[in-house]
C-alpha cells in the first residue's frame, strides 16, 4: 500500500500554484488538499499522479468570511472549521449540523470543503449542501477565473465541470433567511460511513404555508441535486406529515437510482423516501 | 510434598481479582514492538504478486521488466520454490484432503483472487510495489466455482469440488423421526467473514550464517509448531531455527498459522543471506489471510408433543475456499461436533460437505464452527418453540441437560478428544442471566412498544463452549538473583492478557507480588516445546502448568532456605518474596538472598497433561429495534451470562467477552466478504468490509459466574476466549424475529439492512 512515485510541489502563492498546475495538469498533476480522498486511492494505486500540487501552504486560501449575502469558503478550509457555527446566520447552524455527519473526527481535521466538492463523491454531504443551496464555485487557472453554478458543476460520479488546470479556489454559499428552516438526514450502515442516501431541505413558512422549498437528495444518483417534484409538493402546503410524505413519495419516484451489488434500485428509492421525510421531520425540531 | 499446606490466612489471594494488566505499560507508552517495528540492517522487502483471476490455468509469467527495475534484487516464481512441499495440516488433517494443500507459490493453476504467484525482493517497500506492478501473469481463465452447495464435480486438474464429507452422530435417527410427533425443518446460512486484527500479518526472517541460525520474527499463536514445520519444509531442523513473537495486535485464530508468506521469507533469507521483511497490507489481508464461517445448513428436528427434541439431523455445506490450509477439516468438524450444545439430543446425525470454491481459503476464527452451529441450533429451538406454541425460554428449559447429568458424554469426538461436558448448571445460568436482563419487565415493555407501532423485540441464545485443549503444557519458573521471578511458557500472547493471568497464578503459588513476575511466551529459543495460544486453551493448560511448576519451586525454595535457616521447610512460609518463619519470630531471608546463596538452584519445571477439553457455557440476551423503512437494526440491550469455572482475573474475562461480542455482531449485521459472479472479491477495503466501530457496539452487561468449576484441573479453570462471539448471530436473529413478530424471519447472516428491507417488503405481514 505504498503509492507510485510522484513529485510534490509546495507553492506559497496562488499564482505559483496556478502556474505549476498549468504545467503539470497534462501529466495527471493533481491538487493535494486534505488528502483524505486522494491519498487512500494513491495508496491503493487506483490513482498514480506523477505530480501533486500541495495547496496547504498557499496564502489566502484559508478565508472563511461572510459579506452579508454570501459565505465564502476558501480551498484550505477544513471540515472541522464548521464544528461550531462560523457566522451568525441559519446557514452556519446548518453547516455545523451537517459537518458532524462527515466521516470521523480525524478526517474532518484534514479534509477540506472545496476538496470534497472537487472530488465529487455522490454521497458527499458538502456536495449535497452545495447543490441544495445553490452554491457558486470560483474556478481559477492561468487562463482566468470563472464562476460555475452548482447545477452545472456536478457532472457525475467523481466528475465535475472543473478543467484539469483549474483550481477550485473558493465556494460561495448564499446565507439563509433568519426564519429559514432546515433539516438533514442521512442513512448509512455505520456512523461516519458515506451515506447510502441523504437529504437536505430548507424552506420558510409564510402564512402557515411552506415557501421557497429546496429539497436536495444525495448518495442516490450519480450526483446530488434538487428534486423539483418534491419541492412542488411542498410549496404552498402546510408543514405536516401529509405534505412531508407527499414530498418524500415524489422524491422516491423522481430519482434515477444508483445501483450496486448490495443496493438495488427499489431499495435505493425506498431509502430516498425515508431520508427525505426524515429530513423534513428534522426541520421541525 | 503437596501444595502449600497451612498458608497463612493473612495472605491475600490474587487469583480471582481484577488486577491491572502487566502488558499495558509498554503498549501505553508506545514501546510496543509489532512485526512492522522489526527491522534489520541490509534487509530486503518482499512484495507478493497475487492472482487477479479467481480461477485459471497459469500459462506463463513475464517478470523481466520487474527484474530490470532499479532496486530490485530478485524475483521468485514457483520454479524457485518447487522443492518446498505444500503447507502441512496442524489440526484435523484428513488424509484425503492432502492433495488440496496450498503450495507457497501457485504452480499450474490459480484458484482465488489473492493467491501468491510471484514474489519480488527489492531495496524497500516502495520499489518492491513498483516492480510488482510490472509482473505480467498469463492466465487462461476457467469458470469459477462460487457456490458450495451445488452439484459436485471437477474443480480443476485432478481436484474435485468435494474432497471430503464429515459424518458424525449417535443413536437411531431414522427411528426417532419415524416416531416423532412433528418434524421442524430449516434452511440456514452464515456469511463469509473472518478475524480482522488491527495489526496485519508480518514476517521478518534473518539468517545468521556464523551461528547457522535462522530466525523469524512476527510469529504469533503457535510458534513451536510453526518452527518445527517451516524448518522441515525448507530443510532445516528445530534446533537451528527460531521463531520470535513480539507484541501482537490481535489474533482471533486467523493470525499466526503457517501461510505462504512465512515460508517464503524464511526460504529467501536462507537463499540470499539477507534479512527479508514482509508486511501485509490491509487489502492483502482481506483477500489472503484465512476467511471463515461460510456454511449452509439444512437441519431438521424430530420433536414430541411438548417440543422435546427426539433427534436432530443436519446436512451442511462448508464453503472452504480454494485450498485446505493448516486447519484442514477443523471448522466443519467442530460445527458438526458442537451442534447439540446444552440440550439433550437423544439421536443425532451430521453430514458436513467440505466444498472447494474459488475464494480465499478458510480457517478457524474465534468460536470456529460454533458461531455457525449455534446459529443453526438456536434458530431450530426458536422454530420448535413457534411450532409448539410456547415461549423461546420455556422451550430451552425443557430441553436443557440437567446438572445431575454431569459429566455428560456427548458420544462425539472432535480435535482428537472425546466430548464429555465436564460440569455445568445450564438452567441456573439461564435464570441468572434472565434476571440480570430483567426479562419479564423487558418483554412487557417491548410488547407495549410494539403495540404502539415500534418494531422492537428480544431474543435468547444458549451455547456450550469448549476450551483447554491439551495434550500438554510445560512451564519453567526461576527465581533470578535479584529476586524477580521468570515464568517461561510455551504459549503465545495475542493480546488476551496471558502475562497477567500467569503471573497471578504464580504469585499465589509462590508468595510473591504478581508485578515481580516476568512471563515469557512465544520464544522458541527459551523453552523446547510449546502448544501456543488457540482454542481458549492458555489459561487452563498453561495456567495449571504454571501452578504446578510454581508449587514445585516454592517447595524447593523452602527446602533450601530451611537448610540455611536451620529449621524445617514446614516451619517456613513465603510472604511478599520473603521467607519467614511461621512462628512469627526469628530471622528471615529474601528470595533474592536465597537465589544468590544457591545460584542456579531456584528453578523448577512441570508439565500439565490433559486428554479432555473443559466446557464453559453461556447465555446471550439481545434486544433490538428494527427500522421498518430502511431495514436497519439497532441494538438496545445486550446481556451476557457466562460460566467460566474460575475467573483468574474477572476483568480479563469480561474483556474477552466484550471483544468477542463486537466480532459476533460484525458477523451478525455487518461483516461479509462478498464476491461477484466472476469470483472477484468486493470487500477489499474497510469501506466495503464493515467492521463494527465503537458507535455500533452497544453498552453491554456481562455476568461472569463460577457455578461449575471444572473437575479436570485443581483450580476449576475453563477458557474465556470465545464465549463472547459464539451465539451472537443466534441471539440477534431471535431478537429480530421477535421485533417483526415473525418466527423464522432471519435465516441468513449477516442481516444487512438491504436484506431485511427486502424481507419486510416481500412479506409485509406476520408469517
Ligand atoms: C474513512 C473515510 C470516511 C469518509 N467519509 C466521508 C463522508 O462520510 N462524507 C464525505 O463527504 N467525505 C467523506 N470522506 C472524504 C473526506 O471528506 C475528504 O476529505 C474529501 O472527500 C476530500 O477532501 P480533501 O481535502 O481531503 O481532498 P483531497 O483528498 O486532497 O483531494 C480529493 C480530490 O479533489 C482534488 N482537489 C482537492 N482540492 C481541490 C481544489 N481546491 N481544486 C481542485 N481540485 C481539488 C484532488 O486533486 C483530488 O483529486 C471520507 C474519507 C475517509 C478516509
Amino acid at each position: 500500500m505504498k503509492p507510485a512515485p510522484f513529485v510534490r510541489h509546495v507553492p506559497r502563492t496562488l499564482d505559483q500554484a496556478l502556474a505549476i498546475l498549468s504545467q503539470v495538469a497534462g501529466q495527471d498533476g493533481r491538487i493535494l488538499a486534505g488528502g483524505q480522498s486522494l491519498v487512500p486511492i494513491m495508496a491503493f494505486r487506483l490513482a498514480k499522479p506523477a505530480h501533486l500540487i500541495d495547496i496547504n501552504e498557499v496564502a489566502g486560501l484559508d478565508q472563511l468570511a461572510s459579506d452579508g449575502k454570501m459565505l465564502s469558503i476558501g480551498a484550505r478550509v477544513r471540515h472541522a472549521a464548521f464544528h461550531a457555527p462560523v457566522a451568525d446566520n441559519r446557514l452556519a447552524a446548518l453547516l455545523t449540523y451537517v459537518a458532524h455527519h462527515i466521516a470521523h473526527y480525524p478526517i474532518r481535521m484534514r479534509g477540506t470543503f472545496c476538496g470534497s466538492l472537487a472530488h465529487a463523491d455522490p454521497a458527499s454531504e458538502w456536495c449535497l449542501t452545495a447543490a441544495t443551496l445553490g452554491a457558486t464555485m470560483i474556478a481559477m487557472s492561468q487562463r482566468g477565473t470563472r464562476e460555475i453554478a452548482a447545477k452545472d458543476f456536478f457532472e457525475g460520479i467523481m466528475a465535475t465541470a472543473l478543467a484539469e488546470d483549474e483550481l477550485l479556489a473558493e465556494v460561495r454559499l448564499p446565507l439563509l433567511a433568519s426564519d429559514a428552516k432546515f433539516g438533514f438526514y442521512e442513512f448509512n450502515r455505520r456512523a461516519g460511513d458515506f451515506a447510502m442516501a441523504s437529504s437536505l431541505v430548507t424552506y420558510r413558512i409564510v402564512d402557515g404555508k411552506i415557501a421557497e422549498a429546496r429539497v436536495g437528495v444525495g448518495g442516490a444518483e450519480s450526483a446530488p441535486r434538487r428534486i423539483t417534484e418534491a419541492e412542488t409538493a411542498l410549496n404552498g402546503a402546510t408543514p405536516d406529515d401529509d405534505a412531508f410524505r407527499a414530498a418524500a413519495e415524489a422524491a422516491r419516484d423522481a430519482i434515477d437510482p444508483l445501483e450496486d451489488h448490495q443496493t438495488d434500485a427499489a431499495y435505493r428509492r425506498d431509502l430516498v423516501r425515508a431520508v427525505v421525510r426524515r429530513a423534513l421531520e428534522h426541520s421541525l425540531t | 510434598m503437596g501444595s502449600t499446606p497451612g498458608m497463612s490466612e493473612a495472605k491475600q489471594k490474587i487469583v480471582g481479582r481484577s488486577v491491572a494488566r502487566l502488558e499495558d505499560r509498554p503498549l501505553l507508552l508506545g514501546q510496543g514492538r509489532f512485526a512492522a517495528d522489526v527491522s534489520f540492517a541490509g534487509q530486503w522487502s518482499m512484495r507478493v504478486v497475487r492472482s487477479a483471476v479467481a480461477h485459471g490455468k497459469l500459462r506463463g509469467i513475464d517478470a523481466s521488466a520487474a527484474l530490470a527495475w532499479p532496486g530490485v534484487h530478485a524475483v521468485w516464481t514457483h520454479k524457485d520454490v518447487a522443492h518446498i512441499p505444500p503447507i502441512p495440516f496442524r489440526l484435523t488433517g484428513l488424509k484425503e484432503l492432502e492433495p488440496y494443500r496450498q503450495t507457497v507459490l501457485a504452480k499450474d493453476y490459480v484458484r482465488y483472487v489473492g493467491e501468491p504467484v510471484v514474489v519480488v525482493f527489492a531495496a524497500d517497500q516502495y520499489v518492491a510495489e513498483d516492480a510488482a506492478d510490472l509482473v505480467e501473469l498469463d492466465i487462461e481463465p476457467l469458470t469459477p466455482v462460487l457456490d458450495a452447495s451445488g452439484a459436485t464435480g471437477p474443480f480443476d486438474g485432478t481436484h474435485a469440488t468435494e474432497p471430503s464429507v464429515i459424518r458424525k452422530g449417535y443413536g437411531d435417527v431414522e427411528a426417532a423421526f419415524k416416531a416423532a410427533h412433528a418434524v421442524v425443518s430449516l434452511a440456514l446460512s452464515t456469511g463469509r467473514h473472518s478475524g480482522v486484527p488491527m495489526e496485519t500479518r508480518g514476517a521478518i526472517a534473518r539468517y545468521d550464517e556464523g551461528r547457522d541460525i535462522l530466525e523469524m520474527h512476527g510469529a504469533a499463536k503457535v510458534p513451536w509448531w510453526n518452527r518445527d514445520h517451516i524448518a522441515q519444509m525448507i530443510g532445516r531442523t528445530r534446533d537451528n531455527m527460531h521463531l520470535y513473537e513480539g507484541h501482537v495486535g490481535g489474533g482471533f485464530g486467523i493470525r499466526g498459522e503457517i501461510y505462504p508468506e512465512d515460508v517464503l521469507v524464511c526460504a529467501a533469507a536462507l537463499a540470499f543471506k539477507k534479512p527479508i521483511k514482509w508486511i501485509e497490507d490491509r487489502r492483502e489481508h482481506l483477500i489472503a489471510a484465512n476467511h471463515s464461517r461460510q456454511q449452509q445448513h439444512n437441519v431438521r428436528a424430530a420433536i414430541d408433543t411438548n417440543g422435546r427434541i427426539l433427534a436432530i439431523d443436519n446436512e451442511f455445506f462448508h464453503d472452504n475456499g480454494a485450498y485446505m490450509r493448516t486447519h484442514a477439516a477443523t471448522v466443519p468438524d467442530l460445527a458438526a461436533a458442537m451442534l447439540p450444545g446444552p440440550y439433550r439430543v437423544p439421536a443425532y446425525r451430521a453430514i458436513g460437505h467440505i466444498r472447494l470454491t474459488n475464494k480465499t481459503p478458510s480457517g478457524t476464527y474465534r468460536a470456529p464452527g460454533r458461531y455457525e452451529s449455534t446459529f443453526v441450533r438456536e434458530r431450530l429451538m426458536d422454530a420448535i418453540a413457534a411450532h409448539v406454541g410456547i415461549d423461546g425460554v420455556e422451550i430451552r428449559r425443557r430441553n436443557l441437560i440437567g446438572k445431575s447429568a454431569m459429566p455428560y458424554d456427548l458420544h462425539l469426538d472432535t480435535l482428537g478428544t472425546h466430548i464429555v461436558y465436564d460440569s455445568g448448571d445450564y438452567a441456573l445460568l439461564l435464570d441468572k442471566t434472565l434476571a440480570a436482563a430483567g426479562w419479564p419487565e423487558l418483554k412487557a415493555s417491548l410488547t407495549k412498544r410494539r403495540a404502539a407501532g415500534e418494531k422492537v423485540g428480544a431474543g435468547v441464545a444458549m451455547f456450550v463452549e469448549k476450551s483447554g485443549l491439551g495434550p500438554s503444557d510445560t512451564v519453567r519458573v526461576d527465581v533470578k538473583s535479584n529476586g524477580k521471578i521468570e515464568v517461561v511458557t510455551g504459549v503465545a500472547s495475542v493480546g488476551q492478557g496471558v502475562e497477567t493471568a500467569m503471573a497471578q497464578i504464580a504469585a499465589d503459588a509462590l508468595g510473591v507480588d504478581y508485578t515481580d513476575i516476568n512471563v515469557i511466551h512465544g520464544q522458541t529459543d527459551r523453552i523446547d516445546t510449546g502448544s501456543g495460544a488457540f482454542a481458549s486453551r492458555v489459561t487452563v493448560m498453561c495456567g495449571e502448568a504454571t501452578r504446578l511448576a510454581s508449587v514445585k519451586l516454592r517447595d524447593r525454595a523452602l527446602k533450601l532456605a530451611a537448610e540455611l535457616m536451620q529449621t524445617e521447610p514446614g516451619a517456613l512460609d513465603i510472604i511478599n518474596s520473603e521467607i519467614v518463619r511461621r512462628s512469627g519470630s526469628g530471622a528471615s531471608m529474601t528470595l533474592a538472598e536465597l537465589a544468590q546463596a544457591r545460584p542456579g538452584e531456584l528453578s523448577a519445571e512441570d508439565t500439565f497433561l490433559s486428554s479432555h477439553m473443559v466446557y464453559p457455557y453461556g447465555v446471550h440476551i439481545a434486544a433490538v429495534k428494527v427500522d421498518g423503512e430502511t431495514g436497519a437494526v439497532a441494538i438496545e440491550r445486550y446481556v451476557i451470562g457466562y460460566d467460566v469455572g474460575k475467573a483468574v482475573n474477572p476483568r480479563l474475562v469480561e474483556s474477552q467477552i466484550a471483544g468477542g461480542l463486537a466480532q459476533g455482531l460484525g458477523g451478525a449485521l455487518l461483516e461479509e466478504f462478498v464476491y461477484d459472479d466472476h469470483g472477484e472479491p468486493l470487500s477489499v477495503t474497510f469501506a466495503d468490509y464493515l467492521m463494527p466501530t465503537a458507535r455500533e457496539v452497544p453498552a453491554m452487561s456481562i455476568l461472569i459466574t463460577e457455578d461449575a468449576p471444572s473437575p479436570l484441573n485443581p483450580m476449576g479453570l475453563k477458557g474465556a476466549g470465545e464465549g463472547g462471539a459464539n451465539p451472537v448471530g443466534a441471539a440477534i436473529a431471535s431478537a429480530i424475529d421477535d421485533a417483526l413478530q415473525r418466527p423464522g424471519a432471519v435465516a441468513d447472516l449477516p442481516v444487512t439492512p438491504q436484506r431485511l428491507a427486502r424481507l419486510l417488503k416481500e412479506r409485509p405481514g406476520p408469517l
